[in-house]
């Protein structure tokens, strides 16, 4: 299903978020919401979502203007940040919410809707886990079991705010790669919010480069590493190329840490 | 879809359960020691006292004291205010604790600047605002003894004025917890389909259902023992009006010390069981933090 944003307005207070933002994006693409934290992209995913209202311009869902629609009946996958994983439910309870909440003649029987928990949990290979707790998971565990949630409802589309911003270097890269095989075979319509240059450019088909409440460059990848359109675009993506520049603000991980030990230095705390 | 993804959970280093450091072994005995003493002089003592009084007599004149048709009205109607002071406290509570944890209005800091009023202000002033406003001389006296309603030195006034000193157990256990949690699973909720009600239902208070309880506990245990306010609107009726608490205070004046203290040991009695629930529920609601 495509999205489309008309004249995105939205003001915070005194504060500016999104400035009259445009933007199309077709059926069964893997876009990326590229940019500084500040620079309003999270702001038009939620907007896009139902999350948060626009003061002006439209939303458009499959050519259907979506903005008035409240966000339970949009239809959208929304994966957050901090996954939002509902603490006190197994997982299986997790992803079945969605299917648990629908009206009684709408709701899938109760066996169907189990088949469809397992057939999720294969899907993000946490078989045989269904009956654990969010808390007895790891982060990248916790970020696939709100992606199978997301899926359940079979969503139009997926937006998810900064995925793996949460998860140490290594599962964000594994998971990474995984995000786009599993778009690869669903080839549901997603939307990703991130401020890593590397992962926008590894995992999206089309890159959206965002700064100051509005879009400074629409492309392919390639698009925007030949032919960066403003000198934005080309500063931002020139920072060493890549998540380094955030990890280094991060404490150090289990693979840094290692390599401190080796070269006898103390480990940075 | 066949990438092998091997994630492990970040082993967590077991923390050290004794700390290595320690005072001298004098100076250890001698504070706890000190704590010791003060317990039991300040919390132990005055509980043995109350049921030793209430014994002194034999248990016969202690089951006769609450056998007596005034000591159980006075129970009769303590459990009543309770009662219905508790559950509406606790609906109040959740929907106040939603409104200030969940969501930003205009307004805000003053609701919960309210909320904390009954705690601010002493209790006999909260009786008589109940006698200002409904009193012979009140504002709307004249009217409701006109309409033959009363309020003030009869069981509406004793609800009343129990609901406004139990006001902010239920809410101020709850906002802070609802406050950290934040909003997050309430939104994901909402994006999966669920309505208010299935929202507030399966996701809100599950997640505080600890929390609550304990305030419930606390909510209940002032609503059956609260003097203050309670005595400025009850009038003191025997067999009418009087809460137990009150009960207990005309039987110490009259030097009836065995009744008395009988009724106080209820009261001693509740107070000990509410402990225990307490205990109960902070160690459940541990174990499933961890």
């Amino acid at each position: 299903m495509s999205i489309e944003v008309q004249n995105i307005t939205r003001q915070f207070g005194a504060y500016t978020a999104l400035d009259g933002v445009d933007l199309k994006i077709e059926t069964g693409e893997l876009v990326s919401l590229l940019g500084p934290s500040g620079s309003g992209k999270t702001t038009l995913l939620r907007i896009i979502a139902g999350l948060e209202r626009t003061d002006t311009g439209r939303v458009l869902l499959h050519g259907e203007d979506a903005t008035d629609i409240p966000i339970r009946e949009r239809r959208v996958g929304f994966v957050f940040q901090h996954y939002a994983l509902f603490r006190h439910m197994s997982v299986f309870k997790n992803i079945a919410f969605g299917l648990n909440v629908r009206p009684r003649r709408e709701r899938p029987s109760k066996a169907s809707i189990r088949n469809r928990v397992h057939e999720l949990l294969r899907l993000v290979q946490l078989d045989g886990l269904g009956d654990r707790y969010p808390a007895q998971l790891s982060g990248g565990q916790r970020q696939r079991v709100a992606l199978a949630r997301a899926l359940a409802i079979e969503p139009r589309v997926l937006l998810l705010d900064e995925p793996f911003g949460a998860l140490d270097a290594r599962v964000r890269r594994d998971l990474r790669g995984w995000l786009k095989r599993l778009h690869e075979e669903l080839h549901i319509t997603s939307v990703f919010v991130t401020h890593d240059q590397e992962e926008a450019l590894e995992v999206a088909s089309r890159v959206v480069v965002m700064n100051h409440a509005r879009i400074e460059q629409i492309g392919t990848p390639a698009e925007i590493l030949s032919r960066p359109a403003t000198p934005f675009v080309r500063d931002f993506l020139g920072q060493d190329r890549g998540g380094e520049s955030v990890e280094s603000l991060r404490p150090p991980g289990r693979a840094d840490f290692a390599l401190g030990l080796l070269t006898g230095a103390a480990p940075r705390s | 879809m066949s990438a092998a993804i091997t994630l492990k959970p970040l082993a967590t280093a077991p923390r050290p359960t004794t700390s290595t450091i320690e005072e001298a072994a004098w100076v250890r005995w001698l504070l706890i020691g000190a704590a010791l003493a003060f317990l039991v002089v300040f919390l132990f003592l005055p509980l043995v006292a109350v049921f030793t009084e209430a014994l002194r007599k034999g248990a016969g004149a202690f089951f006769t004291a609450l056998g007596d048709p005034d000591a159980r009205a006075a129970i009769r109607l303590t459990f009543i205010a309770a009662a219905i002071a508790v559950p509406l406290n606790l609906v109040f509570g959740v929907a106040a604790a939603w409104a200030i944890g969940k969501f930003s209005f205009p307004g805000k800091s003053l609701l919960i600047t309210l909320i904390d009023l009954p705690f601010a202000v002493s209790p006999v002033i909260s009786g008589l605002v109940y006698v200002l406003l409904f009193g012979l001389q009140g504002w709307i006296g004249p009217w409701l003894r006109d309409h033959d309603v009363k309020i003030i030195f009869a069981v509406p006034g004793i609800v009343l004025a129990t609901i406004f000193v139990t006001f902010p157990f239920v809410a101020r256990e709850l906002i802070p917890l609802m406050q950290a949690q934040g909003s997050d699973e309430e939104q994901a909720a909402v994006s999966l389909g669920a309505n208010g009600w299935q929202t507030l239902w399966h996701v809100t208070l599950p997640n505080v259902k600890w929390a609550l309880l304990y305030g419930v506990i606390l909510c209940n245990a002032r609503a059956m023992g609260e003097f203050g306010a309670v005595s400025v609107v009850s009038g003191h009726i025997r067999g009418e009006t009087n809460t137990l608490p009150l009960h207990v205070e005309i039987l110490y004046n009259e030097y009836n010390f065995v009744a008395a203290f009988a009724c106080a040991s209820l009261l001693a009695l509740l107070a000990l069981v509410t402990l225990a629930l307490k205990a109960f529920v902070e160690s459940r609601s541990r174990q499933e933090t961890l």
